[in-house]
């Protein structure tokens, strides 16, 4: 007899739980996909679109949907690790059909012949450009992602992208590529050289 | 608190303790410190960087042209506590303008170029010898505005340093020097004493600390013997309250190196240990270089800035080694001229001590507030790096480390780039002394490794706050986007809403004519029959458009009988104008969907994207077309 109250109980358990699951599965219930949130988190938000989507939130949902990982230049191999880290993928290398990684840049409008065609603001993914109608625009480049994409619509060809320039606080003590000159060389020529390799 | 007890009674000894790991490098203060600090000419032309501190840049003051005297500001007191730089002498601003820095990346930055006019007169000085009548936030602002910087090592700003410390119980001054070579802050203790001690007073007065522990390694035994004289005659004058107020102390601390690290003078001195990420202050403690306590004296007392420094220029390529008292700005070139500076082949000269310094890339970088010495060693006395062989895990290198860190862990996680495990085996703590480097049998630049590591975890974590706004800046657009796109739409809705209820006056205008006139029986059958219904609204619509037609011709003709006579011409007229109006409207909607297009896909690449956005497109033109059809 011992066994039927046995399976009773087990039942009784099973339904306890059961229950218990429904409701919490319910109750519980997680609005949108928290997944996609992380690998916002990862991707460098440069908005650039060279992934294929408008923007990097859109790609984030799409790598949830099950998309390469692989599609991010600005990220780079650095990215792509994180990724595939958190997802459990495998690493791949990134896909060449999306551009290749490249140092980072920031727009600059050579400002003299910007005409204001206020196109370079639509373009801006961050709204780093200002300027009205007419009037000069200028890049506020701590703002600027380096994205590319107010360098197609300009119509006078005025944007430049130009590498980042280094400065002493943001040095990551790189000591190879300090330009070594010869301090023997530079006694010789003393004190009339006023100034050094700028 | 407890340690304080321990040391009230001025003449109790203090009880010292030690911090693990450390290593004794051959001294070589010697001769060096041997000659009194000396004074060499001025230099023709002087380069003063605008940031030679920690805190933001500050901002220019003067012009190129202008003629400035000495201690004048060239530069405002910034925001966020950045300092201002003043005149080393009276000469003129010839150039402002990037150049060189005293930093070992060998890159330039923002400076100004001084002419020296070799009179060296002094501008405006504001002295404020009655400091202890002003409120703690008018001397704060007084050595704010003179420049003063801890000479000891990083730059930080001294005002900074002390307006953020707080119930402060015990005030270091640093006198260990403990870096082999170094000498200024020796000299300086041997001759201006009097003047560190008053100094150091100032900055009791400010933290109201309880003790005043001025610590020199015991390899110093002169300065030693000048700190408590000047001690001793300091504590005469005080008054009664004021020597039961606090305790005033030389305290002689054994040699190690690093002995003079803050977090390691504070372990010897309290046997307490900072807390990582935290500052002295967290536990009582202020420290402060015996150059700073000097410069506060001369800022307060003679109201002059921070114009100079002693700086030790040793190494077996200079023929006489001293120390001396060279202006901020003197070019490194210009101050080596000075002391027989015989160059070897590729002589290295480096800015700092052998153990913590960076070697220069030229000598045209002029002396900042930092630089506390100039060494040239020839090739014998300091070998360069060795080849960096493999690690043979023999744990000398934590042995030494004075953090407690494991250096050989941390190597591997360097070359790993785990930064993860870096900031779980506390990189951030380590001091960068190159104790671990000086002892590793396989020559392995550690300290370099670690630098790096610090620089890209500096840089990712810039990345991550920079990629926060970008991405805020994005979504804030796209909802802009998004609600523009309402704006527009709801226009538009607007816009038909009108369209349709002027044709429908229209239509009731044509109505009451043709009601006027015979077809009166179309209308009342219309509910009754639908395709009845049908045919009598086509031919009202027909008979609609023949009277604005009418009305149109005639409005353009002014006269009835054009038409009358030709209305085949007015016909083709009118068609070509619909036709007109039609291809208008197109491209007018092709523009519309090309600028909706053009911010969200600009390039051919993104296929994708650019076919979902053309068939929307599409599919908007549809609606429109559909819109303005009916």
């Amino acid at each position: 007899m011992s066994w039927v109250l046995g399976i009773i109980a087990l039942s009784v358990l099973a339904l306890v739980a059961g229950l218990i699951l429904g409701f919490a599965a319910i109750r519980f219930r997680v609005e949108g996909d928290p997944i996609v949130e992380q690998i916002d988190q990862i991707l460098p938000q440069t908005q650039c679109g060279q992934c294929g989507y408008p923007g990097c939130r859109p790609y984030a949902q799409a790598i949830a949907d099950g998309d390469e990982i692989n599609k991010c230049p600005p990220g780079g191999q650095a990215t792509i690790d994180r990724l595939a880290d958190l997802l459990g993928r495998e690493a791949k290398p990134l896909d060449a059909a999306h551009g290749a990684e490249d140092v980072k840049k920031v727009a600059v409008i050579r400002e003299d012949e910007c005409i204001g065609c206020t196109k370079c603001i639509q373009a801006c993914p961050v709204d780093a450009i200002i300027g009205a109608t007419r009037q000069m625009h200028t890049v506020i480049a701590d703002e600027c992602t380096g994205c590319d994409l107010c360098v197609e619509p300009c119509p006078v060809d005025c944007i430049d992208m130009l590498p980042l320039p280094t400065k002493p606080e943001r040095w990551t003590w790189n000591l190879e590529q300090i330009p070594v000159q010869n301090i023997t060389d530079a006694a010789a020529t003393t004190e009339t050289s006023e100034r050094g390799p700028a | 608190m407890s340690q304080v007890q321990k040391y009230n009674g001025q003449d109790a000894d203090i009880q010292l303790w030690t911090f693990p790991g450390g290593i004794h490098p051959p001294e070589r203060k010697a001769p060096a410190n041997q000659e009194p600090i000396r004074r060499f000419p001025l230099a023709d032309e002087f380069i003063i960087p605008l940031r030679q501190h920690i805190g933001a840049l500050s901002e220019v003051q003067v012009s190129v042209g202008d003629h400035v005297r000495k201690g004048d500001l060239l530069s405002a007191p910034g925001i966020e506590h950045g300092l201002p730089v003043h005149a080393p002498t009276s000469g003129e601003i010839i150039e402002i303008g990037e150049f060189p820095l005293n930093h070992p990346s060998g890159l330039s930055g923002p400076g100004i170029r001084l002419r020296s006019d070799h009179e060296d007169t002094w501008g405006q000085r504001h002295p404020l010898p009655d400091y202890r009548n002003q409120s703690h936030l008018t001397v704060l602002e007084h050595l704010q505005r003179m420049g003063i910087a801890g000479l000891g090592g990083a730059g930080f700003p001294t005002a900074r340093k002390v307006a953020g410390a707080r119930g402060i119980d015990c005030l270091i001054i640093n006198g260990a020097e403990c870096e082999p070579y170094i000498a200024a802050d020796d000299r300086l203790m041997r001759e201006h004493a009097a003047e560190i001690v008053r100094g150091s007073l100032i900055l009791q007065w400010m933290t109201h600390a309880s003790s005043i522990l001025i610590a020199i390694e015991d390899n110093k035994p002169e300065a030693i013997a000048a700190m408590r004289e000047a001690v001793a005659q300091t504590r005469e004058q005080l008054s009664a309250e004021q020597q039961s107020d606090f305790v005033l102390k030389v305290v002689v601390i054994p040699t190690k190196y690093p002995s003079g690290g803050e977090r390691q003078l504070i372990q010897i001195l309290t046997g307490k240990q900072v807390p990582a990420h935290g500052l002295p202050a967290d536990i009582g403690i202020l420290m402060h270089n015996t150059g700073t306590a000097w410069a506060i004296c001369r800022a307060i007392e003679h109201g002059e800035p921070l114009l100079e420094r002693v700086v030790t220029l040793t190494g077996e390529s200079i023929g006489s080694p001293c120390t001396a008292w060279v202006p901020l700005g003197t070019p490194v070139q210009h101050v080596l001229a000075h002391v027989d500076f015989t160059p070897e082949a590729q002589q290295r000269v480096i800015i700092g001590g052998p153990m913590m310094g960076f070697t220069l890339p030229h000598l045209q970088v002029p002396v900042i507030k930092t630089t506390n010495c100039i060494l040239a060693p020839t090739r014998k006395e300091l070998p360069p790096a060795g080849q960096e062989m493999p690690c043979i895990r023999c744990g000398a290198c934590a042995d030494v480390c004075p953090a407690s860190l494991l250096p050989q862990q941390l190597y591997w996680l360097a070359n790993a780039q785990d930064y993860d495990g870096l900031k779980a085996h506390h990189l951030a703590d380590c001091i960068e002394c190159g104790a671990c480097a000086y002892v590793c049998p396989s020559e392995i630049p550690l300290v370099q490794y670690y630098r790096q590591a610090k620089a890209e975890m500096r840089e990712q974590a810039i990345e991550h706050h920079k990629a926060e706004i970008a991405r805020q800046r994005f979504e804030a657009r796209q909802a802009r986007l998004e609600r523009e796109k309402e704006e527009r739409l709801e226009r538009h809705a607007q816009a038909a809403k009108a369209r349709e209820e002027a044709l429908a006056a229209r239509k009731q205008q044509a109505e009451q004519r043709s009601a006027s006139g015979t077809t009166d029986d179309a209308m009342p059958d219309a509910n009754s029959d639908p395709v009845a219904s049908a045919v009598a609204r086509a031919k009202a619509r027909k008979a609609e458009r023949e009277a604005a037609r009418n009305e149109e011709s005639s409005a353009v003709t002014g006269t009835d009988t054009v038409q009358a006579q030709d209305p085949k011409k007015a016909a083709v007229a009118a068609a070509v104008a619909r036709a007109k109006a039609r291809k208008e409207a197109q491209a007018a909607a092709q523009k519309d969907t090309e600028t909706n297009t053009e911010a969200s896909t600009p390039e051919d690449k993104k296929k994708a994207a650019v076919a979902a956005a053309v068939a929307r497109a599409k599919a908007r033109k549809a609606a429109k077309q559909k819109d303005e059809d009916s």
